[in-house]
């Protein structure tokens, strides 16, 4: 692998470790911000608008923003088809925190399930990230 | 009420993920320095295909919070299972990618496990 390659690679893994990062950190923030706004079902902007006073559901949408782009920035160079397994982890992440840092009850199903993504991540992982050549041009 | 939101957010999480993939493959490949970044970002503005998976993806967001709402944050999160294997599906047939049978076995470990947190 010459040295410009192994640069794309790092920047693609960097990519995916920010990505997954942000996905965490802001849902569980956007979670328990919401909880402590209590329940919204509701078509109203302002509705939803109020619950950003939170200060714990505006850090999650902040963080949820650059979790936006730098999902962007990795569709930009790798396949979807990666990307979608490959970032699961942070559901794995995601039910962790929510036990850790939420209490939240993980049943030993759950447990099972997280070994069961796991194990699709790991499977997606050992694929080329990216596997075509410039853009879908049937679609533009 | 949570199974009508489960389906908006599987939905719309497909779409938006299908066309954000093909608008930024437009673009290029992003670079990580923070000139490109700013410069990858005002991209997305000029960008048709991945504005409009920008609007599928905040109705999505939308019923997200909905959810969030009445539910904790280990149900309301893998409620997209299903897209999972949908958008696998479009990444092959539409986006042309070459989706070998680990990418299959990965997405369906993946489908299945978040059904499983789900139960």
């Amino acid at each position: 692998m010459n040295s410009v390659t192994a640069s794309a690679v790092r920047k693609t893994q960097l990519l995916t470790l920010v990505v997954i990062a942000s996905n965490v950190v802001g849902n569980v923030s956007l979670s328990h911000g919401m909880r402590q706004v209590g329940k919204i079902v509701s078509a109203s902007p302002l509705d939803y608008a109020r619950a950003f006073a939170n200060p714990w559901a505006m850090a999650g949408v902040l963080v949820l923003a650059l979790w936006m782009i730098s999902d962007l920035a990795l569709l930009s160079r790798a396949d979807l088809s990666f990307v979608l397994p490959v970032t699961a982890s942070a559901y794995v992440l995601i039910a962790l925190a929510g036990h850790f840092l939420l209490h939240e009850r993980i049943s030993a199903q759950r447990w099972v399930a997280i070994v069961v993504i796991t194990l699709g991540v790991v499977l997606a992982e050992e694929t080329p990230p990216r596997t075509t050549e410039g853009a879908p041009e049937h679609l533009l | 009420m949570r199974w009508i939101l489960v389906g908006i957010i599987a939905l719309c999480n497909t779409v938006g993920d299908v066309l954000n993939t093909a608008g930024m493959k437009r673009q290029g490949e992003a670079e990580l320095d923070p000139r490109s970044v700013a410069h990858m970002v005002a991209g997305i503005f000029r960008n048709p295909l991945v504005l409009a998976g920008l609007g599928a993806l905040a109705v999505a967001f939308i019923a997200l919070l909905s959810l969030l709402s009445i539910s904790n944050v280990s149900f309301a999160v893998p409620a997209t299972a299903i897209s999972y294997l949908l958008e696998t599906l479009l990444a092959k047939y539409v986006l042309k990618e070459k989706v070998t049978w680990r990418r299959w076995g990965a997405a369906s470990l993946v489908a299945f496990g978040v059904l499983m947190l789900s139960w």
